[in-house]
């Protein structure tokens, strides 16, 4: 089993705990422990595994009568085994996940599945944590989960702008989901691309979607995203042995169907027009609404509204941020962070201008065109007398 | 395409092309008829034309009771719905931010609710103003398609931004962005239809009260 300190990433570095590393022996091959005791072996109690279940179920929006059977699926659950692939990624995404909130059951359970391959997380390095890899994929082909945080550079890109163990990204990516049961891409450079897609995406980065054909892939965009979204996603999968219903974009509905705005604690000032106009101002002192201040969540389709972060002690807007919208793709080039969310990228008062001048030299060429017509008409212009027409009748 | 790749079209190139157009086409257009000007005038003038301009641009804001007696669905549901598009357009606060990101000057805002009731009346207003069009026999006859063209376009943007503020379409950047793209239409069609009245309506009543400031007669 893979420990979840982040900080201890040295290749061959010891483990403070007596976790085995992903290469141990007893990790090869499918495990027989179930969930319910590795839980119990780590110290969860009854309660806490329950309201662990009561709140997934509620997330996914079920009846409470499915906590019991939720709970009752987790325990009898064989731990899957998960193979985590960082690729153009910064490690926010496992950092989220392992200091959530310590120790919670969505920590435990991710200890509990077998993850059998994690860079950060594992303490294994070089040609034996490729081997763990390779293992794994193995020993549960066609069963086991993988799990991408990290954009990738496309078919088309150097693959050397970003390579594992002399392998490119693409390649390790799709050696590695041929037999996997399903995807789940973690943050949003997994789901939509991220920072290294942001224009100009010099290393012609893409998304795990736009690479896997033929498998369910299940986006968990967020930068980083919600660490409970990550775990109710492998907790659903546990229990009902399939998938969650997605969105458009691929994404659990269950924590993706309402936006930020229409969860926010402070619509009620959006609705009421009482806005914050700088960050200290006296609306802000009071928590007014952000939206002058530049915060997405009107487009934003997220749970950190409902969920909050750090074990519900608060949410970007919560503390006095917008909202920057980092679960929706191209949150990135979307226009400025604190532009409010109807301000257009790009310089529209340049364009006005240059429009401007231009029509005002067309106007005006055409104007004296017409003039100049005018004028000449009135030059060769020919008076008659009554009496010449006369003659002329 | 993504709603969200479709809010990113509307909002970045799409707008940027509709500004472009507005301003070109709108452009050409005042300054080819200011660029125009008069015939001369040859008569000695007996009152001071630039005053009469400016007090008949003010005074055609009043109906005059014959108008009004002849007409009076079109008097007040004409300057209710053209009234409530105004604040719409100009007191709605993500359009006053969007104006100050565009031209850098911006102005106070109504409160989201108040803006929503008025948006509401005008929508009542457009629809009872095409409905007594389609009704009203002479009406009927003196429309032309123009004239359908541009209620359509005017109504569509407000209609849009009704449904985008209360989330009627889902995904909420699809709505956003179908508003967003009915406000480009509008910004399109403006300069080249019945909708330059906007801005030539000022230019017209300028001139027709300085002709008759320079003669010393009321407008």
């Amino acid at each position: 089993m893979v420990k979840s300190s982040a900080t201890d990433t040295a290749p061959g570095s010891s483990n403070e705990t007596t976790h085995p590393t992903p290469s141990a022996p007893e990790h090869r091959g499918p495990d027989t422990m179930t969930l319910g005791e590795s839980l119990r072996r780590n110290g969860v109690s009854r309660r806490g595994f329950l309201k662990f279940c009561a709140a997934t179920a509620s997330m996914m929006a079920l009846p409470p009568s499915m906590a019991l059977a939720i709970a009752e699926a987790l325990e009898q659950a064989r731990r899957p085994s998960v193979i985590w692939l960082s690729f153009q990624e910064c490690t926010g995404c496992t950092e989220a996940l392992t200091r959530s909130f310590s120790p919670t059951v969505e920590n435990l359970i991710l200890d509990t599945i077998s993850l059998d391959y994690h860079h950060t997380l594992q303490a294994a390095a070089g040609d034996a944590a490729e081997h763990a890899r390779e293992q794994a994929m193995h020993a549960n082909a066609g069963s086991y989960l993988v799990v991408v945080d990290g954009s990738l550079p496309g078919p088309k890109a150097n693959p050397g702008y970003s390579t594992i163990a002399g392998i490119s990204n693409y390649d390790m990516l799709m050696d590695t989901v041929k037999g996997a049961a399903a995807v789940v891409a973690v943050g949003t450079c997994a789901t939509f691309g991220g920072l290294p897609k942001a224009d100009p995406n010099p290393s012609g980065a893409v998304a795990v979607q736009d690479l896997i054909k033929g498998k369910p892939v299940i986006n968990v965009s967020g930068c980083p995203p919600m660490p409970m979204v990550i775990t109710g996603v492998l907790a659903q999968y546990l229990t009902f042995g399939k998938l969650p219903e997605l969105d458009e974009y691929n994404r659990p509905l269950a924590f993706f169907g309402q936006s930020i705005h229409d969860r926010c604690y402070r619509r009620p000032f959006y609705d009421k027009g009482l806005f914050a106009e700088s960050f200290d101002d006296e609306g802000a002192k009071k928590g007014w609404c952000l939206y002058r201040l530049g915060c997405k969540g009107p487009m934003t389709y997220n749970a950190c509204a409902t969920m909050k972060w750090n074990g519900g002690t608060s949410w970007p807007v919560e503390s006095g941020a917008p909202c920057l919208g980092c679960s929706e793709p191209n949150f990135w080039d979307a226009g400025g962070f604190y532009e409010a969310l109807s301000v257009p990228p790009g310089k529209s008062g340049d364009t006005l201008l240059a429009a401007g001048v231009a029509g005002a030299a067309v106007g005006a060429g055409v104007g004296l065109m017409a003039r100049g017509k005018a004028k000449s008409a009135a030059k060769s212009h020919q008076t008659v007398t009554v009496d010449e027409l006369e003659q002329q009748l | 395409m993504t709603s969200m790749d479709f809010l990113m079209l509307t909002k970045g190139p799409l707008f940027q092309a509709a500004l472009a157009i507005f301003a070109i086409g709108l452009v050409v257009r005042i300054v080819e008829i200011l660029v125009l000007g008069r015939a001369h005038n040859y008569a000695e003038p007996r009152g001071n034309a630039v005053v009469g301009g400016l007090r008949t641009l003010y005074k055609r804001f009043h109906t005059d009771a014959g108008t009004f007696k002849a007409a009076p669905f079109d008097v007040v549901v004409g300057t209710i719905w053209h009234i409530g598009f105004i604040i719409a357009l100009l007191l709605f606060i993500p359009h006053v931010e969007l104006i100050e990101s565009t031209l850098g000057i911006a102005w106070p805002a109504l409160p989201n609710p108040v803006v929503d009731a008025i948006t509401a009346i005008t929508l009542l207003g457009l629809m009872a103003a095409l409905v007594h069009r389609l009704m009203h026999p002479v009406k009927r006859f003196l429309s032309t398609p123009e004239d359908y063209l541009i209620w359509a376009v005017t109504f569509l943007v407000a209609l849009t931004g009704y449904l985008a503020y209360h989330r009627v379409i889902n995904p909420y950047p699809l709505g956003l962005g179908l508003h967003i793209l009915a406000a480009e239409i509008f910004l399109v069609v403006l300069p080249f239809t019945k909708l330059t009245h906007i801005f030539t309506a000022f230019i017209a009543r300028y001139y027709n009260g300085a002709i008759f400031g320079r003669k010393g007669v009321q407008s």
